[in-house]
């Protein structure tokens, strides 16, 4: 019954934050949620048997993906309106909140690793089940997926470039 | 299999919907291109956690394999959307969508 408990506290965590995540005014404030969101998806995922998907949520999800948002909001910061964030940053109702979920989330973390396999429901899929079949009857899916990232990485490319905006002027 | 798996299927799934259901909510609600792109990673996250969770409630790997691909479709969707974003406020110096409501050749 334990691992329920478990469950159900992850759940209620992804539930608030995202929440939280779409009703903030500063994106900067969002995107923290929208982390420890993403962070509690992945405890939910374990508790699930599911433990490659979990690290892989925390991998690519809360880092590399998020990490774009952090450079993009990075981006766009400019000037004074950058300096009047970063001493918001400092006052502390801005992370008390999101350090109380995270905290929340690390000690059923730390739970379900102490207690060995107890804690997880009843079937574990370990990476090398999931590895098998990916390279087996799902390698067309592999190469779908390398193709869609080259097409998203050319389009971000060609979006990100510059000259773009200087057909503005000819344009309007 | 599913005897094995003490956490209620039903239970999951309505855990999945409800995050879907707020991730659309946002892309309704906000009008910041910023948060719109955030409410799509909530959706696809949603929809990720469903293939989870039939792939535990049938102990496949197969659930695995599906939320590798929804990870690839959020990472494409993301490097283009944010692509765009910064083209949005290059143009119109906002990330107001309403801003960019009309079509020029």
């Amino acid at each position: 019954m334990i691992q329920l408990g478990l469950f159900y506290i992850a759940a209620t965590i992804t539930i608030a934050s995202s929440l939280l995540a779409i009703t903030r005014h500063n994106a900067s404030h969002a995107l923290i949620y929208l982390i420890v969101s993403l962070l509690g998806s992945a405890i939910v995922f374990y508790v699930l048997g599911a433990p490659f998907a979990a690290v892989l949520e925390v991998l690519i999800y809360a880092g590399a993906i998020m990490v774009l948002f952090v450079f993009v909001i990075m981006m766009l910061n400019l000037g004074a309106a950058g300096v009047k964030n970063e001493q918001q940053w400092l006052k502390p109702r801005t992370w008390v909140i999101p350090s109380l979920l995270c905290l929340a989330l690390l000690a059923e973390i730390i739970y379900l690793l102490s207690s060995s396999n107890q804690a997880l429901s009843g079937v574990v899929i370990g990476p090398k089940a999931v590895g098998i079949e990916l390279f087996g009857p799902y390698v067309l899916a592999v190469e779908i997926a390398s193709m869609l990232l080259l097409a998203g990485l050319v389009g971000a490319y060609h979006l990100g470039r510059r000259y773009l905006i200087d057909m503005r002027g000819e344009s309007i | 299999m599913s005897a094995a798996l003490t956490i209620p299927m039903e239970h999951g799934l309505l855990l999945a919907a409800i995050l879907f259901s707020i991730g659309l909510l946002g892309v309704m609600v906000r009008r910041n291109i910023i948060f719109i792109l955030m409410s799509l990673e909530i959706m696809l996250n949603a929809c990720a956690m469903v293939f989870i969770i039939a792939g535990a409630h049938w102990g496949q790997p197969d659930g695995q394999i599906m939320f590798m691909l929804i990870l690839s479709v959020a990472a494409a969707e993301v490097a283009v959307g944010l692509g765009l974003l910064l083209q949005v406020f290059r143009r119109f110096d906002s990330l107001d969508i309403d801003k960019a409501n009309r079509m020029r050749g």
